[in-house]
């Protein structure tokens, strides 16, 4: 872990994006030349293609716990997402057009469920710590409820989910159960149960523009584009061969070290979730304590201006991210931090990346209350 | 909402963006006595989540939305304390 570019020392957005894992590198640069040519086809160079693909897709398929036939890569894990619902709602029109998500689901799932006409959608709330209780989830649940939509972790503030509790609750009602487990896969094991689920590669350290969609044999699915007969009949457009081969072995790897670094960012999360309240007056750590992913840890701090503290963070050569409004395309804060009730003004979230080490975390410590503190102090909020 | 008393303060927060709402809130509701009623006018949309957010890490008691003032929602705070 020693040795990295100095840039990504102070990058605490893992889970935006992670660096292209190390031994990624090398076999995505040879992809390019052993996996150019067209998988459909049948001579030597794309038999050649279709091996490389079809290994790409065991290794994912077991990293999930799913069959190679079952999995597909699309261009991005936003597209697997929008497959994966549009997909499930068009084999079950007959059932009907009640959605049930959770209320804390990336944009992407309330996106595209949000985009399916007369689709009536249920959003089940979360307490504060930002988990959905399985038996309310459950009790959303309709005869004519087409799906249902769990994250497996929350991508805000780390919470894990019930996903196998809520997952058995919908198998006993009928219902498919999808789970976007973009921030999991790679880290923690992807939860039972699911029908349909999606990911994505560059949140593991493989390339951008692969994601994964996967859709139990079991369940119905249909595609909600025109038919092609590329990427199992799931994914329209040729396939990005080199791409998926890196993204599996960026997996391969970091399935590797998972234990490893999840050793290292649990204690690491810790030591910032308790010392951050000892450091800086009025911030609320949120997300659940224990029930979380190893690498995030949220918190918000009153009074201060989001962007501003972001800003300054930036000055000081640290990469985080912010779920409050103005921080980021739109005007509204994080439609997570709403569900949970908690402050969405001020807001940080610190994502460890497979390169962070305790330095880092300690001079984060170091510079962030002094931050906090000019930032209260030219707003004239000092003492309120 | 029923039966609510006339705030013992309003505050006109309209056009302000957060935090400026909460900020407003935190600097005045000393103007009012224990208990007494305050009213925030504000239209940013964080303003719903922070207000009561701020209530709870106070130790405020918010007791939810009144009137909108020309589309501009209210939120009612009585101060504890």
């Amino acid at each position: 872990m020693r040795g990295v570019a100095n840039s990504l020392r102070g990058y605490l957005d893992a889970a935006s994006t992670e660096p292209l894992h190390p031994a990624a590198r090398e076999i995505l640069r040879e992809a390019y030349d052993t996996g150019w040519a067209d998988p459909a086809r049948l001579y030597g160079s794309a038999r050649r293609a279709r091996l490389l693909l079809d290994n790409a897709r065991e290794i994912v398929a077991a990293a999930i716990g799913a069959r190679p036939d079952e999995v597909s890569f699309t261009a991005s894990g936003t597209q697997a997402v929008h497959l994966a619902v549009l997909g499930t709602i068009a084999a079950r029109t007959r059932t009907g057009r009640h959605v049930v998500v959770s209320a804390v689901e990336h944009s992407s799932v309330l996106h595209a469920a949000a985009s399916v006409p007369s689709a009536e959608v249920d959003r089940v709330p979360v307490d504060r710590t930002g988990l959905v209780d399985p038996v309310v989830f459950a009790a959303s649940l309709r005869p004519d409820t087409a799906l249902a939509c769990l994250q497996a972790a929350n991508h805000e503030v780390g919470s894990v989910q019930p996903v196998a509790e809520v997952a058995m609750l919908c198998a006993e009602r009928d219902v498919p159960l999808i789970v976007d487990a973009a921030q999991t896969v790679g880290r923690l094991a992807v939860p039972d149960g699911w029908s349909v689920l999606a990911a994505s590669a560059h949140k593991w350290g493989g390339p951008p523009g692969v994601g994964v969609l996967a859709v139990r044999r079991r369940t119905r699915w249909r595609p909600p584009w025109p038919e092609d007969e590329r990427g199992a009949g799931r994914v329209p457009g040729f396939e990005n061969v080199p791409g998926a081969i890196a993204a599996a072995a960026a997996l391969r790897a970091r399935l590797a070290e998972a234990q490893e670094l999840n050793g290292v960012h649990t204690p690491l999360v810790d030591w910032i979730r308790a010392r951050i309240p000892e450091l800086v007056s009025d911030v609320e750590v949120v997300g659940h304590p224990t029930r979380r992913l190893p690498h995030i840890v949220t918190f918000s701090c009153l009074y201060v201006d989001g962007e501003a503290l972001l800003t300054e963070l930036d000055r000081e050569g640290f990469a985080v991210s912010s779920g409050s409004s103005c921080t980021a395309s739109t005007l509204t804060p994080s439609h997570v931090l709403e569900a949970m009730g908690v402050l969405t003004h001020g807001n940080i979230r610190v994502s460890l990346s497979r390169t962070t080490t305790e330095e880092d975390v300690a001079r984060f410590l170091h510079v962030l209350p002094d931050v906090v503190r000019r930032l209260r102090a030219s707003a004239g909020v000092d003492g309120l | 909402m029923t039966e609510l008393p006339s705030p013992d303060l309003t505050l006109d927060c309209r056009s302000m963006r957060c935090p400026l709402p909460v900020i407003e809130l935190a600097k005045r509701i000393a103007d009012v006595a224990p208990s007494g009623l305050v009213a925030v006018m504000a239209d940013d949309p964080a303003a719903a989540t922070d207000i009561p957010a701020w209530c709870r890490l106070r130790g405020h008691l918010y007791l939810g939305t009144g009137e909108p003032v020309d589309g501009a929602p209210t939120y009612l705070v009585r101060r504890s304390r």
